[in-house]
């Protein structure tokens, strides 16, 4: 049996390597086998899965990779993870990639579609919308329209038709994904002493280029390592990290934030993982299971429209009810408009009920660590003060 | 989009005189609602639905209207600023600041009157994110109503039957409805008919005028005239006879320029002699909107194409134009249509379109800190417009209603040595870029 350690050093190797060698081999390995990349927020996997394709999560080029051609591409006050995606592409580092998917996050990467689709033309590129209308005869009639014509798109890279039944397999393979994904967050959340956050974070990441099956089991051994494993308790504060949905903090800053006395007990990093709430029924219309998933089980963040303004911000209120949480820290990217338009709704509502919370903002390069970590030591011993006082 | 209080000592013809009644008409009618009873709707500019809105009886508040109204009028900068102290990120999109710095200040029109509280936000989601946070941010503010009207984005390029479905099916099930119950109004179809009939009048001489930049001299300027000539069409008017009677008469003075051989208007008088014609894109500075213009005319540069004057609806590339035959699906691609709706490569072929048929010499961007919509990807369209035309590009950085972002130095040395790189690219040499 591994131990975490290994664990966590094979996901961390995964993380560091900007050339996606693991997704490299596993195409290599067939020559019949395709690979499509996606974006932050939420694509199906589960149709690429069907195909026999590896779907691969691109989260920018991180705090290790040198951006030279991709400030070429945007403005200063954009965030970072288009300009270091675009430097991962003009370095052919995506090169082996048969085509990228462009989830309706926000606008900066709607219209990178767009740029993708003029620097790559022969390349399959979809701007994949989600509705912003959850009746399923409405919004959930169109998305099924959609999964159908990105079903088309995949049929057409793989060369053959992806039928129900394939479907049906693969939502089951990802059923039991969200369960150890659900498995490790709990578990965390139980005893963040025994799984600290950047661990975690590592597996999730793990699950952005690996096979799913593979991941599957990775989160298994991770669990059963894990439990079995002593390590000493902090006196740590409960926090929730909230706005780090896209372009991801450097690992250093979730460490600092662990470091500075906080646990963290909730996130909304790679939401893709856990986007459906619950389990996809694995039999009837498979294309309908999955729109009809998105439209009444599926998490909320930021580039999704909360019709009830009374619920805005509840589903905070609720995580940190459910997962014990002391405070809230809001961590956005810089630019990042979706956090941070958000970001005041939300701290509102936490105000309301007397939450605490406080916000910083980071890009993935970040190398100051010191200031998150004093802003973060700070609020965690306000915390504890104030729950002794109380 | 008030081109009447730009300059108020400029304005001598007759469409200007009426534009600018229009606009007080409609500022009086917005802050008289106590009085009259008459209900308002909140809607944004992209995609808004003011012939359907008319049907209700209903009035159209247009926020970025209000957010441009506080910028000409130098208050934008103090909203901005009280809005951030707020807990509002200095990084986001700043209409929606000046929009909520307004709020807190009492939203007085311009009229120096209150604005009434919205009985309805339309959230018409077109082509922009910022949208959808913004009139959550305003509902978590008001409280009032919000209907969603959810716009696909056109990500291959076309409109494809099931965004068009998915359009009306939300128009017909949930935003008339959602209308009916607010204003208390039963839905007319013939009605709706009636103002889509008027649309189309009004956008056939708004092409027009438009495309008489064809001419040479121009005689309009497509961007900081552009702004006036959009106003109507794309606010509260759209489907009035009077916006019919505003172009019929806008088009009527600029046949007389063309007789004439004249060129555009600008603040300081007629422009006497057309240097540079250029093709824009991207939003103009409002803060500093008469400087920034004088940066253009003072050189003898006339812009002969905006992208600008696409946001609210594009109805001089493909022809498009409401129809009252078929008044639902017109106003889904209406709404679809849209300029920032519309992909990259779609809006790289408009321009290099204008480019051709407005016989231009340059393009150029002003690209809006604010808005991500427009300005993601800005940086790569500017280089395929040089590849595929072969004339100079070039690329300036401004706001839209925050004053902190406007450098008039800066934008002012950029702009000359742009100029002269078309000088020199017309005496045969070759363009390098001026950004
Ligand atoms: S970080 Fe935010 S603004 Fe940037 S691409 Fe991601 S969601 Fe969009
Ligand atoms: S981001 Fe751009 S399109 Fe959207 S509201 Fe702001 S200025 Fe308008």
């Amino acid at each position: 049996m591994k131990n975490t350690t290994e664990i966590i050093d094979y996901c961390q190797e995964l993380y560091e390597d900007i050339d996606f060698t693991s997704a490299r081999k596993w195409k290599e390995a067939d020559p019949s086998r395709k690979v499509v990349g996606y974006m932050p927020v939420y694509v199906p996997r589960e149709l690429m899965h069907a195909g026999g394709i590896l779907s691969l999560g691109i989260l920018g080029g991180g705090d290790n990779m040198e951006v030279i051609h991709g400030d070429a591409y945007y403005q200063s006050y954009i965030c970072r993870i288009p300009r270091s995606t675009i430097e991962l592409a003009v370095t052919k580092r995506l090169d082996f990639v048969d085509g990228m998917l462009f989830p309706s996050i926000c606008d900066v990467i709607r219209n990178m579609s767009g740029m993708w689709k003029l620097m790559y033309p022969g390349l399959y590129v979809r701007y994949f919308d989600t509705p912003q209308n959850f009746d399923s005869s409405i919004g959930g009639d169109y998305y099924v329209n959609e999964l159908n014509e990105l079903k088309e798109g995949l049929e057409g890279i793989v060369g053959r038709k992806i039928t129900d039944e394939q479907i049906n397999n693969s939502i089951a393979v990802y059923n039991e994904n969200r369960k150890l994904v659900k498995a490790v967050y709990d578990f965390r959340m139980k005893t963040p002493w025994k799984a600290p956050s950047w661990e975690v974070y590592l597996l999730m990441r793990a699950g952005m280029v690996l096979p799913v099956e593979e991941h599957t089991e990775i989160l298994r051994d991770y669990l059963t390592a894990a439990e079995a494993e002593n390590k000493p308790i902090r006196d740590n504060c409960r926090i929730i990290l909230q706005g780090s949905f896209c372009e991801q903090p450097p690992l250093n800053l979730i460490k600092s934030i662990e470091l500075s006395g906080c646990y963290i007990v909730d996130d909304d990093y790679m939401l893709v993982t856990r986007w459906l709430l619950d389990d996809v029924p694995t039999d009837g219309d498979p294309v309908r299971n999955l729109a009809e998933a998105f439209i009444h089980h599926s998490a909320e963040t930021a580039s999704k429209y909360e019709p009830d303004g009374a619920r805005k911000g509840q589903y905070l209120i609720e995580a940190v009810k459910d997962r014990g949480a002391e405070g809230v820290i809001f961590a956005a990217p810089s630019f990042c408009d979706p956090a941070l338009l958000d970001r005041p709704m939300l701290a509102n509502a936490l105000n309301g009920v007397d939450i605490p919370n406080i916000s910083f903002k980071y890009a993935e390069n970040s190398g100051q660590m010191q200031p998150i970590r004093e802003q973060a030591g700070t609020f965690a011993d306000t915390i504890k003060l104030w729950s002794e006082a109380s | 989009m008030s081109p009447a209080d730009i300059n108020d000592e400029v304005i001598k013809e007759s469409s200007m005189l009426m534009q600018k009644e229009m606009i007080a008409e409609n500022y009086e009618k917005l802050t008289n609602t106590a009085e009259s009873g008459q209900k308002v709707s909140s809607t944004y500019v992209p995609g808004n639905l003011n012939e359907l809105v008319m049907c209700f009886d209903m009035l159209n508040n247009l926020p970025e209207i209000n957010a441009i109204q506080n910028g000409m009028r130098k208050k934008s900068g103090g909203m901005i600023m009280d809005a951030e102290k707020s807990g509002h990120s200095e990084d986001v999109c700043t209409y929606v600041k000046a929009d909520i710095g307004n709020m807190a200040k009492g939203a007085i029109a311009p009229n120096g009157k209150p604005m009434p509280v919205p009985d309805l936000l339309l959230l018409n989601y077109t082509g922009c994110f910022t949208f959808l946070k913004w009139f959550e941010l305003l509902r978590d503010e008001y409280g009032c109503r919000t209907q969603m009207l959810h716009v696909p984005y056109e990500g291959d390029g076309v409109i494809t039957q099931n965004m068009r479905d998915y359009v009306v099916k939300q128009l017909k099930e949930e935003v008339i409805p959602t209308f009916e119950e607010v204003s208390g109004v039963k839905f007319d179809i013939d009605r709706l008919r009636e103002n889509l009939r008027n649309s189309a009048k009004a956008e056939d001489d708004f092409v027009w005028v438009l495309e008489s930049a064809k001419n040479k001299p121009s005689p309009i300027d497509a961007y900081f005239g552009g702004v006036y000539y959009v106003g109507p069409i794309f606010t509260a008017f759209r489907g009035t006879t009077q916006a019919i009677d505003y172009y019929k008469t806008l088009r009527g003075e600029i046949e007389q320029r063309i007789a004439n051989g004249q060129g555009p208007i600008t603040p300081e008088g007629e422009m006497k002699e057309e240097k540079y014609r250029l093709v824009v894109e991207g939003p103009p500075n409002w803060t500093s909107f008469r400087d920034f213009w004088k940066m253009f005319y003072d050189e003898g540069a006339v812009v002969v194409s905006s992208t600008y004057t696409k946001v609210g609806g594009v109805y001089d590339y493909d022809g498009f134009r409401h129809d009252p035959d078929h008044p639902l699906e017109s106003l889904a691609d209406y709404c679809l249509g849209c300029y920032t709706n519309r992909n990259m490569p779609m809006r790289v072929d408009m321009i290099e379109q204008a480019m051709e048929e407005y016989q231009a010499d340059g393009f150029l961007i002003n690209s809006i800190k604010s808005c991500n919509s427009f300005s993601a990807g800005q940086l790569m369209m500017m280089r395929e417009i040089e590849t595929r035309t072969g004339k100079p590009a070039a690329f300036i950085e401004t706001d839209l209603v925050d004053p902190r972002y406007f450098s008039p130095a800066n934008v002012k040395n950029r702009l000359e040595s742009y100029f002269q790189m078309i000088d020199q690219k017309r005496a045969g040499g070759s363009p390098s870029r001026a950004a």
